[in-house]
């Protein structure tokens, strides 16, 4: 009659086999010094934060900042494409992330302007005239979405290269809720101010001829260009003595465009400075190298400023032509130029960041939290089993089958897709496990109520499991709609809840409609075709 | 040993003393909601919680007065309360603030937590956990939980609408909300904190209390079929009564494995099970009382999708449903 059975039991026999061996074999292995074969323990079950301790971050990226980057240096370059052009403009103006205005164009010069301006700025800016020789640049909204998201970008690849850069074992650097926010998940990383510091910092570094200064004040600084700041030119503070870091504050007056900058930079590493600090040793890439080449070898026995942050650490006299390499010295200690070197190498990030969340979760408490989490898993276990065993008799070792089957199957697939185990985890396994053996319920459930309607015992487990196969269908598809929801707005351990109770819920309606059936297949094969007792 | 013989209450007769309960519980609830006793936990409210493990026993009274002491009013309207078991000698503090989002000294409150204690002379501790969330995240939170619950109970309203009909989906869906208040209720009764686990457990029992709905509503399309003849009522009232075992068997064992979390699961999960375990006792009561009486008000006494519907009625309804 069941002709189909054998296939069903090994193709059960085959799916338990494999979920084991991804999902349950390496725990065992790992537990109990069993051989672990490398092919068989690369995909084992990772452990979420808070069960392995370590430090959950949530920061926001100040995408605008980028934007009022480009718009500043676009409406840089105009005003100096305008000026060689000879059209004198008397101001430059940008008064949002995506907006500059250009006041004062002469009317005679509007031809000409426009030319110039459109040449420069039309690919990603558009143009309107205000009236009165003023226009108003307003950056294209394709180009607004396409720069926020390479800041983006850009500053998770910077992120992850820093974290790499820190040895952390399997970092989450992920995109994270509202647009502009970044998820960051360091396991097992305990010097949380530290690992935070590195993160966030721009470390944007630039090198720009000192045309000024130190002065002690603005003031002072700008007694020689009659209080003015030249067009090229801007003003950078650092401490008074950049070369001891002492504290006070003195002003720069230096070019504004960079000799180079930290994009130029192929390595940085420590080492030591002529009086035996600490300070950081960077080598240029070969196009860094040329441009710097040629700004030191043209300004021997002037300063170069090195601008990290916007703040001078130190400015060397240039002694002769620099080609491929320098050093920043600046008071570090062996720490911060060993940190400081890390950030250079992995560059600098696109826009200024600032934290939103941050959870540290101690090892102890991780620990604490598994042992919690096995002991309540074992102890539903037990108690769903024997309340099965004692309700439902021989057909309860069906249902517990079943569940176990469900279970192997659920950490198998989330080894396998590399999900990790989190503490809110455990609680959708443990409820995968209740939930589980509600289907089988309905299916026991109305198998008595069809043999009580004295049906022989194999119509009734045949109609039976016709019968709650929709039931099963609908009260499973309903529970998953809500944990899609739940999956698609959690954030970080409620996910692994969602996606433990998703996956269990789609394993549980399989197991229960395969696995269980087959199960009473088998035993009612070995009887005579009209018996009508069945041990439920 | 059959829990229920052949039980045949009359449900539908009680469903007016247990709406009136029902009520009663959620007006309680609502009112120690207002008054402030399920407060936001640090997740949704944002706010600096530092949980430090101590060398030896430490009165708590010892780590309020080293937490009221600190600067700048800060710790007036700290939380103070043991963490896990007394034996770990775990406290858990929790103030209302965190350090600015911008100026990127979000931990400057936990730091001065930590630094609070190590000034009162308490024996040695370690910090064993720390969760700072901002203002902007705690918002973001809050509103992506609100989100998640209208659009669950939506997509199953919409499902159930298409599965059953429209009726028996405003059954189920009164039955979760109901679910849903009656556990908010007695989360505001045993005082816990609203949080990120709790809000989990809400979302499952949004998905979970509609099974045993389903399960009846199943009963009664399939008696519709059987006893045409018979009222909406009737049919209703034996539906209920033929999948009672099954309802209370099926929350037992979902109950016997939330027990075992909310005994061993440790500190962490507590709110979750306890939210777990509330939700699935009011989903069988609502199952049971509420839904399908809901579900009879609005049918009144149009045919119902999947009824066989008596060919007299079917001549004077042009719009009639298709019997499938």
């Amino acid at each position: 009659m069941y002709k189909n059975l054998r296939w069903k039991l090994i193709t059960t026999l085959v799916i338990v086999l494999i979920f084991g061996a991804v999902g349950v074999y390496p725990m065992l292995a790992n537990r109990y010094g069993l051989p672990a074969p490398g092919w068989l323990m690369a995909k084992q079950l990772k452990l979420g934060l808070d069960l392995r301790g370590g430090v959950h971050l949530v920061m926001r990226v100040d995408r605008d900042e980028a934007l009022r980057v480009s718009t500043e240096s676009v409406a840089e370059q105009l005003r100096e494409g305008l000026q060689a052009a000879g059209v004198s403009v008397s101001a430059v103006n940008v008064t949002s992330p995506t907006i500059f205005r250009i006041e004062g164009v002469p009317q005679d010069k509007e031809a000409e302007f426009r030319r110039v301006a459109d040449e420069q700025t039309s690919t990603n800016y558009d143009r309107s005239a205000v009236g009165g020789g003023v226009h108003e640049f307003t950056m294209r909204p394709n180009i607004v979405k396409d720069m926020y998201e390479q800041t983006m970008v850009q500053a998770i690849d910077t992120i992850d290269r820093r974290v790499n850069e820190l040895g952390v074992s399997e970092p989450n650097i992920a995109r994270y809720g509202e647009n502009d926010q970044i998820l960051v998940q360091l396991p097992g990383v305990t010097d949380v101010a530290r690992a935070k510091d590195i993160i966030r910092d721009t470390a944007l570094l630039e090198l720009k001829l000192v045309e000024g200064g130190p002065a002690p004040s603005r003031e002072a600084l700008l007694q020689a260009t009659n209080g003015q700041v030249p067009s090229d030119m801007e003003v950078v503070t650092g401490a008074s003595d950049a070369s001891t870091g002492q504290a006070g504050t003195s002003y720069f007056l230096v070019r504004k465009v960079a000799a180079i900058t930290g994009g130029d930079l192929r390595s940085a590493s420590v080492g030591l400075d002529e009086n035996n600090r600490p300070a950081v040793m960077f080598s240029l890439k070969p196009d860094g190298a040329r441009k710097f080449g040629q700004v030191t070898g043209s300004n021997i026995g002037r300063s170069l400023a090195i601008i990290l942050d916007n703040r001078i650490q130190s400015y060397p006299r240039i002694d002769g032509r620099i080609v491929d390499n320098g050093r920043i010295s600046g008071g570090f200690t062996q720490q911060e130029a060993a940190d400081l070197a890390l950030k250079l190498r992995s560059g600098a990030l696109p826009a200024s960041m600032s934290y939103l969340e941050e959870r540290v979760i101690g090892p102890t408490l991780g620990r604490d939290s598994i042992r919690a989490g096995v002991t309540a898993s074992l102890a539903g276990l037990a108690l769903v089993v024997m309340f099965m065993l004692a309700y439902y008799k021989l057909s309860g070792i069906n249902a517990i089958v079943a569940m176990i089957v469900n279970l192997v199957i659920l950490l198998g697939m989330m080894a396998y897709a590399g999900f990790a185990m989190t503490l809110p985890g455990i609680a959708g396994f443990i409820l995968t496990m209740g939930m589980g053996v509600d289907s089988n319920v309905l299916i026991f459930e109305r198998i008595k109520e069809e043999l009580g309607a004295k049906r022989g015992a194999r119509a009734a487990v045949t109609a039976s499991f016709e019968r709650v196969f929709l039931t099963l269908l609908d009260t499973h598809v309903t529970a998953l709609i809500a944990a899609l929801f739940l999956f698609q707005f959690g954030t970080g351990p409620i996910r692994g809840f969602a996606l433990t109770l998703i996956i269990g819920l789609l394993s549980n309606l399989f197991t229960s409609i395969f696995v269980s059936r087959s199960l009473f297949e088998l035993v009612l094969s070995r009887r005579p075709a009209n018996a009508a007792a069945l041990s439920i | 040993m059959p829990i229920f013989k052949t039980p045949n209450f009359d449900f539908v007769k009680w469903r007016w003393p247990a709406i009136g309960l029902s009520l009663a519980i959620i007006v309680a609830g609502m009112i120690a909601i207002a008054q402030g006793r399920l407060p936001m936990g640090v997740d949704f409210a944002g706010g600096t919680i530092v949980v430090s493990k101590f060398s030896q026993h430490v009165p708590i009274d010892r780590v309020r007065e080293a937490v009221a002491a600190m600067p700048g009013g800060v710790g007036n309207d700290a939380v103070v309360q043991d963490y896990g078991e007394a034996s770990q000698n775990q406290v858990l503090i929790r103030v209302a603030r965190t350090g600015d989002e911008v100026s990127g000294n979000l931990s400057q409150q936990a730091d001065a937590v930590v630094a609070a204690l190590k000034q009162a002379g308490l024996p040695s501790f370690e910090v064993i956990n720390t969760e700072i969330v901002g203002p902007v995240v705690g918002d973001q939170l809050r509103r992506q939980g609100i989100l998640a619950t209208i659009f669950a109970m939506s997509g199953i309203l919409a499902y159930i609408a298409w599965r059953f009909q429209l009726s028996f989906a405003i059954g189920a869906i009164v039955a979760t909300v109901h679910d849903l208040l009656v556990t908010l209720a007695f989360l505001a009764f045993f005082q816990y904190d609203m949080t990120l686990n709790v809000l989990a457990g809400l979302l499952t029992i949004t998905g979970y209390s509609v099974n045993d709905t389903i399960v009846i509503f199943d009963r009664v399309r399939e008696n519709m079929r059987s006893m045409r003849r018979d009222n909406l009522t009737h049919i209703v009232n034996v539906a209920v009564n033929q999948t009672l075992g099954r309802t209370i068997i099926t929350a037992g064992t979902t109950l016997l494995s939330v027990i075992a979390l909310y005994l061993f699961g440790g500190e962490v999960l507590e709110g979750f099970a306890f939210t777990m375990l509330v939700g699935i006792i009011s989903g069988t009561y609502s199952t049971v009382f509420i839904a399908a009486a809901i579900a009879i008000m609005l049918q009144g006494r149009r045919p119902i999708k999947g009824q066989v519907v008596a060919p007299a009625a079917t001549e004077r309804k042009s719009g009639r449903r298709r019997a499938s």
